[in-house]
């Protein structure tokens, strides 16, 4: 899933200090998931950014909407009827979510409550960690399942690199180097000897960003 | 054994029913100040509801430090259902300890009951 974790509330608040009526949207995707912009968090945002204003003595109307998903035009479109009726879309979806509200609502700001920070996964209730990039050419079949692209700080298709010290990256103590993971993965797969003696050659970046922004048509599925 | 009459009980199944939610709403609705009180710790009937109600008392204590508006107002207390004195101990407690602070900023608008520089030292 996309995780994403919430701003500080005075940021948001600076954010929204000219306007008195506001739409908050959430979403019912990967951010409700990982407990940043779901339901819940819509309402107590809400409740944080009234109870705030309350304590300078002026009132801001919020109406609480979350989206199924605000990454499809089908879901953003819901709130067509009434979004005029706000001075801003405060909007905690990811990226996408926020850039698709200013997209199909191009007269109101849309505003970010999130700021969006990894592909991942949970390790357990309330702990997410980074397992992919993006980068548009997996060779996860490579490298026993364990990303060099996202795991190696360096982001090496050869590792590991000499920073690599008992298991650890030289970035920071806390982080497993990536390559270590690889190696043990491997042996224990019994595929150590023909795939780490393998040089990968070097990688094609134009599948990620280094082609700039990324599209991908399906003819089949288009209407 | 008689307890303040400003304090209004919500009875919840456990006190791990008790959401971030539900806290920061008593508040946004003017609430001078709020307490969870939750079963001694280890001895929730369902293992870990106290301590779930704690962490989000904590985190909600940051958040109303953000929002200027004194963390003291919002404690949790850890009491048997058969420690009735003590609920009444804390509930005078809690009182004297509103009255102590004055009614919340978010009925006065008054503003933030302390200056934005000292959020660091004061968070929870």
């Amino acid at each position: 899933m996309i995780v994403a974790q919430a701003k500080p509330i005075e940021e948001i608040l600076e954010m929204i200090d000219k306007y008195d009526k506001i739409l908050l949207v959430g979403c019912k995707g990967c951010v409700a998931v990982c407990a940043a912009g779901g339901e819940k968090e819509v309402q107590f945002l809400a409740s944080a950014i009234r109870t705030a204003r309350k304590t300078q003595g002026r009132e801001i109307e919020i109406r609480e909407v979350t989206l199924e998903r605000q990454c499809d035009p089908e879901y953003v479109e819901q709130i067509r009827g009434f979004a005029g009726d706000y001075q801003a879309i405060l909007s905690i979806a990811c990226g996408v979510g926020v850039q698709f509200m200013a997209e199909h609502y191009r007269e109101i700001p849309a505003l970010p409550g999130l700021n969006t920070s990894f592909m991942g996964g949970a390790l357990e209730q309330g702990v997410w960690s980074e397992r992919c990039q993006g980068c548009g050419n997996c060779v996860l079949h490579l490298t026993g399942g364990i990303c060099p692209i996202t795991r190696c700080s360096k982001s090496l298709l050869n590792g590991p690199c000499g920073g690599s010290s008992n298991g650890k990256c030289e970035v920071d103590p806390e982080v497993d180097c990536g390559w270590q993971l690889i190696i043990e993965r491997l042996k224990a797969l019994g595929e150590f000897e023909s795939r780490f003696m393998e040089i990968v050659p070097i990688k094609d970046w134009s599948t990620s960003r280094d082609g700039g922004p990324r599209k991908i048509v399906r003819e089949d599925m288009r209407q | 054994m008689d307890y303040p009459p400003n304090v209004k009980l919500i009875r919840v199944p456990c006190s791990g029913r008790v959401d971030s939610v539900h806290l920061i709403k008593a508040f946004e609705e003017g609430m001078d100040g709020v307490y969870v009180a939750g079963c001694l710790e280890g001895e929730c009937h369902f293992l870990t509801g106290n301590l779930r109600a704690k962490k989000r008392v904590e985190y909600v204590k940051g958040v109303l430090t953000t929002l200027g508006i004194n963390p003291e107002r919002l404690r949790m207390y850890n009491l048997s259902a058969a420690m009735g004195s003590r609920f009444v101990e804390i509930a005078r407690e809690m009182t004297e300890m509103i009255r102590s602070l004055g009614p919340s900023p978010v009925k006065t608008g008054a503003g933030r009951e302390f200056p934005q520089e000292q959020e660091e030292g004061e968070e929870q």
